[in-house]
């Protein structure tokens, strides 16, 4: 579990997160949605460290991370693995070597050993066959797939992804969707979904918190967002004709 | 925010701080040297072709332009002397350095930013990778290890190919060139000019690195860096060469 106690973040003048607090539950896929510039990207990486919050702190499993120090820092994101809105995989490196990075890193394993545990990740993602292929050789949905791959590959705790659907077709995004709601299970991981894409909200999430301007305006599960009151929440759900179109169905 | 009295400051701070984490020990040292043999590579082995030529040309020229100008009272042997104390003082240890800023500066500069706007650092750091430390380390000790060497190789380059033209044209004889080259030689100025490497090796490194780090934005950020990594290194290079000079010569 995930605990997130009264985070703010400022960049110059621009307060972006005002005391949000929040919880990412164990064994479930937990989705931050938001517009644009809301804060949730920024929320994110208050989590993970890759920015230091103002104010608030991150426990992992009860642990403090934002009080640890370097070295107890890095030990807690062995244990994390991340999807990036663009992949992250590294241009220079074949899709083998990208997913064997952080065991080569990090594990004792022998190659043997660490060949073996690439096979299965790329067999988990589907991608049997295209180990020795470049990144820049790969489809969009190919390469997110790549991304989960290395994710998972240190069998991480906490798995975190960023937009994961973004520039990719309804189909492949349902793929991706459905990919990271099976290892979240199967793994039994606490995951983060940042997403603005409804599809994918309805499709893959267990927990919904909903940021606005820096906040959290919403929290609860699918069922619960869909009867929601919250005006702003139902300007961001019912912005596209589609679900619209769905509500005035569904109230028929 | 560069140039303003604050930005200086800030960006030397920062400048300090991103030395002190590149020089933490590497995670793994079987990485490390694989990544240096790599940057050896980029650095030393694929500047080796530029660096010849230019020393072979700068040689050849020098040595043409001094004997164009002496006359009469100075002795012919003034030209070997003029092309080694050229190439040895200034024209390898400074000129090679200043333009491997540009060849080697920007590609470091646009490898690190490249990688910072695609989110491959921040996944490095993700994984618990000192990122700064595992990119930019291997860069600097293969520039201590190779711009030496290089510099060595130009200042050899530069004599041989002064001797060469000297010997084409007529202007002096191998027996006046070679005791110009020998005449008041002090073996301290190679040393001078390994110090100098040394550090310009450094700066060009880190101060790319640096750059092409902390690059922020897209594409157009990354050619931004790019340019500054080159601007700033030879800035920095011209200014420390004057320091040095007056350090170690004066």
């Amino acid at each position: 579990m995930i605990e997130v106690k009264n985070i703010s973040k400022s960049f110059g003048k621009h307060t972006v997160l005002k005391n949000v607090s929040a919880t990412f539950e164990k064994g479930k896929v937990n989705f931050i949605i938001g517009r644009s510039g809301s804060g949730k990207s920024v929320l994110t990486k208050c989590t993970v460290g890759l920015l230091e919050p103002d104010d608030g702190h991150v426990f992992f499993d009860g642990r403090n991370f934002t009080t640890m120090n370097r070295r107890q820092r890095k030990e807690i994101r062995k244990e994390i693995g991340m999807l990036f809105q663009g992949g992250a995989l590294f241009d220079s490196m074949t899709v083998e070597e990208n997913v064997k990075f952080p065991l080569k890193m990090f594990s004792d394993m022998d190659e043997e050993a660490m060949s073996s545990r690439v096979a299965d990740c790329l067999t988990r993602v589907e991608l049997d066959g295209h180990g020795d292929k470049y990144p820049g050789e790969l489809s969009g949905g190919m390469q997110k797939r790549v991304g989960i791959a290395r994710a998972i590959s240190m069998n991480p705790k906490y798995l975190f992804c960023d937009e994961p659907n973004s520039g990719l077709d309804p189909q492949t995004a349902i793929v991706i969707d459905n990919l990271i709601v099976d290892i979240t299970r199967e793994y039994g991981m606490t995951t983060v979904v940042v997403s603005h894409d409804m599809n994918s909200v309805i499709e893959a999430s267990d927990t919904i918190h909903f940021i606005h301007e820096g906040e959290i305006a919403f929290k609860g599960d699918n069922a619960e967002m869909m009867v929601s009151d919250s005006e702003t929440l139902n300007d961001f759900i019912y912005a596209s004709k589609l679900m619209r179109k769905l509500r005035d169905k569904s109230s028929k | 925010m560069y140039l303003s009295g604050v930005g200086i400051i800030f960006n030397i701070g920062r400048y300090t701080r991103f030395i002190a984490t590149v020089m933490r020990k590497p995670d793994k040292w079987t990485i490390f040297r694989r990544q240096l043999i790599q940057e050896m590579t980029i650095i030393g082995t694929d500047s080796v072709g530029i660096v010849a030529l230019l020393s072979v040309f700068m040689g050849a020229v020098m040595c043409l332009q001094t004997a164009h100008q002496i006359s009469g009272w100075i002795p012919v042997y003034t030209i070997g002397f003029t092309v080694r104390q050229t190439m040895i003082l200034e024209f390898s240890p400074t000129l090679i350095p200043v333009i491997l800023a540009g060849k080697v500066g920007s590609n470091i500069a646009s490898q690190l930013g490249t990688m910072r706007v695609t989110e491959q650092i921040d996944a490095l750091e993700i994984m618990g990778v000192n990122s700064a430390g595992f990119l930019v380390l291997p860069k600097i000790i293969a520039g201590f290890i190779c711009l030496p060497a290089l510099v060595v190789m130009s200042m050899g380059l530069g004599l041989a190919s002064g001797a060469g033209i000297a010997l084409l044209t007529g202007v002096s004889s191998m027996a006046d060139f070679e005791y110009g080259l020998q005449v008041d030689f002090v073996s301290y100025d190679v040393v001078y000019a390994i110090i100098k490497t040394t550090v310009f090796a450094l700066i060009m490194t880190s101060v790319s690195a640096y750059h092409g780090y902390f690059t922020s934005g897209g594409a157009l950020e990354v050619a931004k860096s790019s340019t500054k990594a080159v601007v700033y290194s030879v800035v920095i290079i011209m200014l420390t060469n004057l320091v040095l000079t007056k350090l170690l010569l004066t």
